[in-house]
């Protein structure tokens, strides 16, 4: 750090510009192609966003200012999509539980239990759109696995799970914490390893049951795990997408399955609002920003780090 | 440390506490059960006729055993080539693309050049901008290109490296000494051979697991395809295994929609069996370090 500042500051000799040169050359392709696909288009998606653009037309002649984010503000529609985004995202914290209640089953030596972790892993190896597809037939009112199961159990038939405004969010919230189950758990015991073990021995002396050893040691000192799930949690979960689009391809009963990116593709790329679309992807950047800041602020408060 | 455990551990195994074992080994099978039902019942159903699936009586073992859903699937010219494709877009990104990030990883961690955490921050940032924000204009520049005929907006972007790769790699790279590097200056040894012989074997390990990460990627990516890809006949696998689904569904044909994509998953499926202990150490590596 201070060595490169030195660098900037004196007039660099020849090999220390050919270093500087050299350095340059071998990050230019990444930092090419973030200026072409990342820079230039967010720029692009900014000017948009303040146009009547449909992707056709001219955007300075269709200038509108912030018209578009205006119109957000008073879309019933997008007020809608977002709450039913937020609400998926109650399986954030289900998947925390679970995985930690199991990774901690998981830490125990054990023989064959390798064996169930690599099982609960495989939903998030699998092709997204594959098992989207598979659940859409789990979720079928009248021949699915769900509703046999519940018939059979309970000799009722089950609800229209993909069918009803209700239960289509807790379809697809049962979905989600499917598919990332896995990769809580391995995380969680990863956490898991890293606290010595003489902790458990401590507390264990002096007379602490299992259940102050799991919320006394284990929740806090796994605390940068359940940070980190709660950050790319939260930064997926604003952009959930894909499985509302196989699942539930018309966005639900009364659009109630429909998720912020599903609205925002539908203007961008159904009804050519392009602007309109531009306009609603930055609020959503602006929404992860602001929740993601909210969370490094409030770190300092429950994530502890083992010293 | 690990050995002192062990020790520990097979002294202090009370009678109680393997009873513990047992019990938690049968809860965890339980939730393991649970969790690849649906996947093993997908299996099943491929094998199944159309009216046994449709039938009210449900029933999970296939009767009778049909087999011929997977040739007919892997017989439908569709299925091959979205297959091709997903091959031809990720043979190039993954060779060259593995390329460029690895060499910019190297650099970034083991070159002094100016505005090198400038740029590094700004690749960074990339990370927490959502798709969503780009893809509009990334659809418009493609199709002003006339890229969106052919399967160009899938390969280049990938050819001029990954961020989480680099950034990854980079990481990996602060382990080794600088010395390295002034050694090496000082044997005449140049830049580009620095990398390809010094720090590109070192990497290999981290990089090969990054590739096959890289690889279940873009096999498994519908987003980018779905979006960009305008011609039927440069559909990914994963694009066509979505419209198998809505064009077979018509005709109620669930067992043929149920073998494609258990086609669809196995491939990476396989990868993540053989590689499984680097897949997720890396994992692990990436989450705690965050």
């Amino acid at each position: 750090m201070s060595g490169g500042k030195a660098v900037a500051k004196k007039k660099m000799n020849r090999a220390e510009f050919r270093e500087h040169c050299w350095g340059l050359a071998f990050v230019s392709p990444a930092f090419i192609g973030f200026l072409i696909f990342m820079a230039f288009p967010i720029a692009f998606a900014f000017f948009a966003s303040l146009t009547k653009w449909n992707g056709m037309n001219s955007m300075t002649d269709n200038f509108i200012g912030l018209n578009n984010y205006i119109k957000l503000l008073g879309d019933d529609k997008f007020w809608k999509v977002l709450l039913n985004t937020v609400i998926y995202m109650i399986g954030i914290p289900i998947g925390m539980i679970l995985g930690l209640v199991i990774a901690v089953g998981m830490n125990r030596k054990i023989k064959g239990i390798k064996f169930l972790r690599t099982l609960y892993y495989v939903p998030v190896v699998s092709s997204l759109v594959a098992v989207a597809i598979l659940w859409m037939w789990v979720f079928n009112y009248d021949y699915g696995l769900l509703n046999s199961i519940v018939k059979m159990i309970s000799g009722q038939h089950g609800p229209n799970w993909l069918g009803d405004e209700f239960w289509v969010k807790v379809s697809m919230i049962i979905f989600m914490v499917w598919k990332g189950l896995g990769s809580s758990i391995i995380l969680y015991l990863s956490g898991l390893q890293g606290i010595p073990r003489d902790y458990y021995e401590a507390a264990k002396i002096d007379g602490a049951s299992g259940w102050n050893l799991f919320r006394d040691i284990t929740v806090p000192l796994v605390s940068p795990v359940t940070f980190y799930l709660l950050i790319t949690g939260l930064i997926g979960g604003f952009q959930v997408f894909v499985e509302v689009l196989v699942m539930v391809p018309s966005g639900g009963l009364n659009y109630s399955a429909a998720t912020v990116v599903f609205y925002l593709y539908e203007k961008a790329f159904s009804s050519n609002q392009m602007g309109y679309g531009s306009a609603m992807a930055f609020i959503l950047a602006i929404f992860i920003f602001i929740v993601t800041a909210i969370n490094f602020k409030g770190q300092d408060k429950w994530v502890k780090t083992i010293e | 440390m690990a050995n002192n455990r062990d020790e520990m551990g097979s002294e202090i195994k009370s009678a109680k506490s393997k009873m513990i074992d047992r019990i938690v080994f049968v809860a965890l099978s339980l939730g393991a059960v649970v969790m690849v039902f649906p996947l093993i019942y997908m299996v099943l159903s491929s094998f199944m006729t159309k009216n046994q699936i449709l039938s009210a009586d449900f029933s999970i073992i296939p009767n009778p055993w049909k087999f011929g859903k997977y040739s007919e699937v892997l017989a439908k010219p569709e299925f091959l080539r979205g297959l091709r494709n997903t091959l031809i877009v990720a043979a190039p990104v993954l060779v060259i693309g593995g390329f460029t990030s690895s060499l910019s990883a190297f650099s970034f961690s083991k070159l002094k050049f100016r505005g090198k955490n400038g740029i590094f921050l700004g690749l960074l940032a990339t990370m927490m901008i959502p798709f969503a924000v780009v893809m509009i204009p990334q659809y418009v520049m493609f199709t002003k290109m006339g890229w969106t005929n052919s399967l160009l907006p899938l390969i280049i972007p990938g050819l001029f490296g990954n961020v989480s790769i680099i950034f990854f790699l980079r990481q990996n790279l602060t382990s080794v000494p600088d010395s390295i590097v002034e050694a090496a200056k000082l044997d005449g040894c140049g830049y580009f051979r620095m990398y390809y012989s010094i720090f590109l074997p070192l990497m290999k390990g981290a990089l090969m697991t990054q590739l096959i990460l890289w690889f279940m990627g873009i096999w498994n990516d519908y987003l980018a395809p779905t979006i960009f890809i305008q011609n039927e006949k440069w559909f990914t696998l994963q694009v066509v295994i979505r419209s198998f689904n809505s064009y077979y569904a018509v005709n109620s044909d669930y067992p043929l929609i149920m073998a494609a994509s258990v086609l669809a998953i196995l491939p990476t499926l396989l990868l993540f069996f053989f590689f499984q202990r680097y897949i997720i150490e890396s994992l692990a590596v990436s989450g705690v370090k965050g």
